[in-house]
């Protein structure tokens, strides 16, 4: 047991030395929660869009001053025809063309039933959708609205019409941050876990002074124990920070309790870290160490529904994202956070997440050799 | 006197490279013991087979009577080793180095007090104590790091080449240290490619391409090859390698 | 040059002998394509939702049943009470419930309005948005079918053409980003670190004093990174063609052109860093810190810059990988000429000039 102590007052003075580290611990999550959180968001503040209207009706008018007096939407052109609209898509100069055809007012009060036609620039697909959910959402507004002027069609008021309202718990506003920074906070916790363990480790490897530990009678367990808790107590570190920060910069909620957020964070730390110290064990230099944990964590990331929620993918990867320990806790801790889950509703995580500690430490202590 | 390193028919491949080839000797306690070669002929792999670094492919050896494929863990309580690359830390103090190796090898508080006294005291670096080891010069740091690697007073203590990179006055005064050593009963089992030094020794071994081409006190080797100096009875049996 | 091209063989056998290393160069683009392609996805599939039917008449059946077999979701439970819906969400069983008002089809019969409210857990606000969007216009649907008049109703219809992605694939948006951020890897990160690596083991004090002069010694240094890059270039664009049907309508030639200068422009960043230290681990953090990051995050890779706010769409403007993906897809999915993309050309031909500049300079002054 005395080992343990000085090989953690060792590791204790190398970090704290470090002139990269102290950087890293402040700026950080700092940087972190500032710009990710205020970068990732799909809320669309402003689509620009062009009209070409070949009717230049009362009602064709007024549909496209219900667009332009949309605080979402600015009219950016006019067009006489497609083509030259589309130059606009090349230069992206807007997102969205509405195409109202000749004979839209006439075929609308003569036969109840109109087109018009809209172009999305769907480049990038997640606008496109949100687009097109606004722009519909107007178009059924102004349906509404000339329903109810137009005389003969007082009779469909005796429709019978199933009103759907809805309600956002949890998150009324629908804050995107509120939901993004549980999840900046996990991937900063797993950073700690992964990247600096096992670039730290290699680096003792490349130096050469590995091998000086591995001729003394120091145990295996007694090492790695040594190299992991620091940062085990770095990440906790961080992630208190982290959270304060997020708290106060983003208001995020903390509706349950903060105890058993650390709580999982402890054993999840485990689990990453072991990580770290089974990519030590497969490499041989710090860059090979930084680009194997760059890769796992960005698959993690990615499958993890840290920016995409797991409903948007197929059944097989959701099925990978039950192995994914990131997946894990960031799931629960947005649980905790924003709904006040207790330990009775992510009891069953946490002890997903204590076997995944078993099993990975267990492993990459077994892989890790004193001798080659 | 007794044998503190036994070794028979000692084999490492890498694959279909044969590093060290069936090599065998003794090491008797107390001696100063060579390993003189080349670069490549196959040293440091010997030397770290008998530190428990790498295990051997075939062949027997013991170390302080404890078995080097089963028992390399024993072994590691009983010696002292120190690289060519020195391996202490940079970013530690001298102090800091000096307690973090006593501790490992279970000195006592006061033991280690004791000890850094002595060691900064023997080197003359009292100045130095605090400071960071990257900021002293190469000699001092080698010397240093021989003497951490006896600290826990170890039956053996092996050097791979701790000598490489001085000028010859530290390493005048760095062999100094290693008598001190062997004259309070470490047994010192030492690379080399200095042949000066393979005459500082009690007994020296030639290795070439992994195979041990000659092994006696350094006089008898002389007398034997007509020599005036180690280097030339090295080169000899170089050359009578070759033919 | 038989120096040079001694050196370039050296760099060479160094990198392609890193097994590891080669591997994720060469496999992370791969993994990445196939997870962007397959794995994410602008459809919901299967979210958990549960009912709460205060009524359970045929009306309200019909409904459930419509919406549990559009696909987009999975019936958890039915509820029975209003005090369970937080237990649950808590819980984190469920993502929404759809709750039916007592008489459900009585009232819509007689007094012709009815009423069900769509409670979704927001704290996954995008989930929520999109959850309530597809029930209601499930519901939507039904009310169609459920029309007392033999005429319909009189509505606009919209004709939607999702214009250069009419399937809505991610892996379009995700492309040029992913070459992006590879090439920049590959010709900033790993060229800082190598040249660095090579300060640090003191062999870059060799290379100096050898006959090769420091450009040459730095070009070839640069030379096997340039291969690799374009080789992962290749790959993605391979794989975005024939696994995913991304389209390639403008000129490949065009295309090349610009990864060049890109990639031209990421060296000269990459050599910039690398003669800023001697310490392969500082390198490596700049890199990643300075580079790296700022370019997944606000270059427009996964992220859409005109959300963000001002001041980091400012920031933006300073990334030329912000530049590149507007380019790359110009080219690839608007079939544009030079044309219309000259502006953004002329911005990345100007920082590539201005890192170049910097770079040389600095080099100069290290090496003095």
């Amino acid at each position: 047991m005395r080992t343990i102590i000085f090989i953690l007052r060792k590791e204790f003075l190398q970090i704290l030395r470090n002139k990269a580290m102290i950087p890293i611990i402040i700026f950080l999550p700092l940087v972190q929660l500032l710009i990710l959180a205020h970068a990732v968001t799909y809320e669309i503040k402003n689509i620009n869009f062009a009209v070409i209207d070949l009717d230049k009706t009362k009602y064709s008018r007024e549909l496209i001053s219900k667009f332009s007096q949309n605080k979402y939407f600015t009219l950016k052109d006019n067009f006489d025809n497609v083509e030259l609209a589309f130059d606009g898509f090349k230069k992206n100069e807007f997102k969205l063309i509405i195409n109202i055809p000749n004979n839209f007012e006439k075929d609308y009060l003569i036969s109840g039933k109109t087109k018009l036609q809209l172009l999305i620039n769907a480049e990038d697909m997640s606008a496109a959708g949100i687009i097109y959910n606004y722009t519909s959402n107007i178009i059924q507004q102004f349906n509404g609205e000339i329903l109810i002027e137009n005389p003969k069609i007082s009779d469909f008021t005796q429709e019978p019409i199933i009103e759907v309202t809805f309600s956002n718990w949890f998150n009324p506003e629908l804050n995107y941050k509120t939901y993004m920074v549980p999840g900046i906070l996990v991937i900063l916790v797993s950073l700690i876990g992964i990247f600096l363990t096992s670039m730290n480790i290699t680096r003792e490897k490349e130096l050469g002074t590995i091998e000086q530990i591995n001729v003394t009678p120091i145990k295996k367990y007694q090492f790695i124990f040594g190299k992991l808790f620091p940062f085990w107590i770095i990440g906790i570190v961080e992630l208190a920070f982290g959270m304060t920060a997020g708290i106060i910069i983003f208001n995020i909620p903390l509706l349950g309790n903060p105890l058993l957020i650390f709580l999982i964070a402890a054993i999840y730390l485990v689990v990453v870290l072991s990580i770290g110290l089974f990519i030590s064990t497969i490499t041989h230099t710090q860059q090979q160490a930084m680009f194997i944990a760059w890769f796992f964590m960005m698959l993690f990331v990615l499958l993890g529904g840290v920016f995409t929620p797991v409903e948007y993918m197929p059944q097989w990867a959701k099925v990978i994202a039950f192995f994914n320990p990131i997946a894990h806790f960031t799931r629960v801790i947005r649980m905790i956070m924003l709904k006040g889950s207790g330990f009775e509703d992510v009891a069953q995580t946490i002890y997903i997440l204590i076997i995944y500690g078993v099993v990975t430490s267990t492993l990459s202590v077994w892989l890790y050799r004193k001798r080659g | 006197m007794n044998n503190i390193i036994e070794v028979e028919n000692l084999t490492k491949k890498f694959g279909k490279f044969t590093a060290v080839d069936s090599i065998s000797f003794e090491v008797k306690e107390g001696e100063i013991f060579g390993f003189i070669g080349a670069n490549g002929a196959g040293k440091t792999t010997a030397i770290k087979m008998l530190c428990g670094l790498l295990t051997p492919t075939s062949g027997k050896a013991t170390v302080a009577s404890y078995n080097v494929y089963n028992q390399s863990e024993k072994i590691k309580k009983n010696i002292g080793y120190m690289s060519q690359k020195f391996s202490l830390y940079e970013d530690l103090t001298v102090k800091e180095n000096i307690s973090f190796y006593a501790g490992i090898y279970g000195l006592s508080f006061s033991e280690i007090k004791n000890k850094t006294r002595h060691l900064i005291s023997l080197l003359g670096i009292e100045n130095e104590k605090n400071k960071l080891l990257k900021s002293l010069p190469l000699g001092w740091k080698q010397k240093l790091a021989f003497l951490i690697s006896i600290i826990h007073t170890p039956k053996i203590v092996f050097l791979d080449e701790p000598t490489g990179g001085v000028d010859p006055i530290t390493r005048r005064q760095f062999w100094d240290l290693i008598y001190n050593a062997a004259n309070n009963g470490i047994t010192i089992f030492v690379t080399t490619h200095y042949m000066d030094e393979a005459e500082y020794c009690n007994r020296v071994s030639i290795l070439a391409n992994g195979k041990i081409s000659a092994l006696d006190k350094p006089e008898e080797l002389k007398k034997k090859y007509k020599c005036s100096n180690m280097y030339e009875v090295f080169v000899k049996l170089y050359q009578d390698r070759n033919l | 040059m038989k120096r040079f091209l001694g050196f370039v063989k050296k760099e060479f056998y160094h990198i392609f002998r890193d097994y590891r290393t080669l591997l994720i160069l060469f496999g992370m683009p791969v993994v990445q394509i196939l997870v962007f392609g397959f794995a994410i996805t602008t459809e919901i599939k299967d979210a958990n939702i549960a009912f709460l039917d205060l009524s359970k008449d045929n009306v309200t059946e019909e409904i459930s049943n419509k919406i549990i077999s559009s696909g987009y979701f999975i019936l958890q439970q039915n509820l029975e009470s209003v005090e369970q819906i937080e237990k649950e969400f808590k819980k984190g069983t469920i993502k929404e419930v759809i709750i039916f008002e007592p008489e459900f089809a009585r009232k819509l019969e007689k007094e012709h309005k009815a009423n069900i409210q769509i409670i979704a857990d927001a704290s996954d606000p995008n989930l929520a948005n999109m959850l309530i969007n597809y029930t209601t216009s499930i519901i939507k649907n039904y009310q169609k079918e459920f029309k007392k008049y033999s005429d319909d109703l009189p509505f606009i219809e919209s004709e939607v053409k999702m214009i250069y992605n009419p399937e809505l694939k991610s892996v379009f948006m995700f492309v040029p980003g992913l070459m992006a951020v590879i090439l920049l890897l590959i010709s900033a990160l790993m060229t800082s670190v190598s040249i660095t690596r090579e300060k640090e083991f003191g062999t870059m004090e060799v290379l100096l004093v050898s006959p090769l002069n420091p450009f040459q010694i730095i070009i070839g240094k640069v030379i096997p990174y340039i291969l690799i890059a374009f080789i992962d270039a290749g790959i993605i664009l391979y794989l975005a063609r024939f696994v995913f049907e991304m389209p390639f309508e403008g000129s490949l030639i065009l295309l090349i052109l610009q990864c060049v200068l890109y990639v031209i422009t990421a060296l000269s960043l990459g050599i910039f860093i690398s003669s800023l230290t001697n310490n392969q681990q500082i390198a490596m953090m700049l890199s990643l810190a300075a580079l790296m990051l700022p370019t997944v995050l606000l270059s427009g890779y996964i992220f859409p810059v005109e959300n963000m706010p001002l001041l980091l769409q400012l920031l933006s403007n300073f990334i030329p990988a912000r530049w590149f993906i507007i380019i790359v897809k110009s080219i690839m999915l608007k079939n544009s000429d030079f044309s219309y993309i000259w502006e953004e050309t002329l911005i990345l031909l100007g920082m590539c000039a201005v890192f170049i500049l910097v770079s040389v300079k600095r080099f100069k002054i290290r090496l003095e």
